[in-house]
């Protein structure tokens, strides 16, 4: 299953890289969102699956294509073959494969994240907090702050695109007025 | 117009078990997968389905902008100001034991308020960004 999952995900990849179409491109990452949503049900990581289906495969699918509507729907070729950035994607990729080859088998349950704070969260989140979900019960409790941040990270987002965007149409209409008085 | 009947009926069939949907994902979250983040993206995408299907205007009437304009922030105030009572009655900042008689119930509703804020900022966040672009395409 996992096997069939990845080699999907790899396909996916190289799609989207020689995929010249950004319309192409975008059905190409809906594709690779649920796939990622899969794999995440396999980890039986549901909750992160469900953001990945609804915000991976839903809404930013949609702001795509608004964006597309908005440019060119073709992607340019580049004037010369890029050597340097292969070396440098070729190179991260090796480092972070390096870097797994210390990490404790995948699915270990005595690797030291399962043992620092885990047991405790699983034995005392019902006692502590009255929710079942230890996931809701870590996100919105114990890891509290970082949720704090992950709000106001979508908060300066939302605000970020609708000064670069909407402010500069209402500029732009406030100018036109001017102009025409 | 007449063309997409099917479609149009079919959205209406459909909008209010999105609705539902998302009002489950956004309660039920204390006992199965789901919670703010993907409640909000959930309303959000009926409101741009709603946009697809009969317009931006019909959506509009829906999520009125000054409305979506006003939850971006609102969410994120409602999760810190559940911190700041937290402060105010004499504990940590965003420590929930304080804010029930007992403790287990404090956090289960001071989980309860964050949640409510993260859907709120997010359902209007992506709201706001999706009217954003639309407005610019036109």
């Amino acid at each position: 299953m996992n096997a069939v999952l990845l080699t999907l995900l790899a396909v996916v990849t190289i799609a989207v890289v020689r995929q010249r179409s950004l319309f192409g491109v975008v059905v190409l990452t809906i594709i690779y969102s649920f796939l990622m949503a899969s794999v995440l049900i396999v980890l039986d990581a549901v909750d992160v699956a469900m953001t990945e289906a609804s915000v991976g495969a839903g809404i930013s699918t949609v702001i795509l294509l608004a964006t597309l509507h908005l440019i060119k729907t073709t992607e340019m070729r580049p004037v010369r073959a890029r050597l340097l950035p292969l070396f440098v994607a070729a190179g991260t990729g090796a480092v972070l494969v390096w870097g797994t080859l210390v990490l404790p088998p995948f699915g270990t349950a005595d690797a030291a994240i399962h043992r620092h704070v885990v047991p405790r969260y699983l034995a005392e989140t019902i006692k502590e907090t009255n929710v079942p979900n230890v996931v809701t019960a870590v996100l919105a409790d114990y890891r509290s702050y970082d949720t704090l941040g992950e709000t106001t990270v979508i908060f300066t987002a939302g605000i970020g695109v609708m000064l670069l965007l909407g402010g500069a149409r209402h500029r732009g209409n406030a100018d036109k007025e001017n102009a025409s008085k | 117009m007449s063309l997409d009947l099917i479609l149009r009926v079919g959205t209406k069939l459909i909008l209010p078990f999105i609705l539902l949907f998302a009002l489950y994902v956004q309660f039920h979250g204390e006992f199965g997968p789901g919670g703010g983040f993907q409640a909000g993206v959930i309303t959000a995408g009926m409101v741009v389905l709603v946009a697809i299907t009969f317009g931006l205007e019909a959506a509009r009437r829906i999520a009125p902008q000054a409305l979506v304009d006003r939850m971006v922030p609102l969410g994120a105030l409602i999760y810190a100001g559940t911190g700041v009572v937290g402060l105010l009655l004499g504990e940590n900042y965003l420590d929930y034991s304080v804010l029930a008689h007992d403790s287990a119930h404090g956090h289960e509703l001071g989980i309860f308020l964050v949640e409510a804020g993260v859907l709120i900022t997010v359902a209007g966040t992506m709201t706001a960004l999706f009217y954003t672009f639309v407005e610019r395409g036109r």
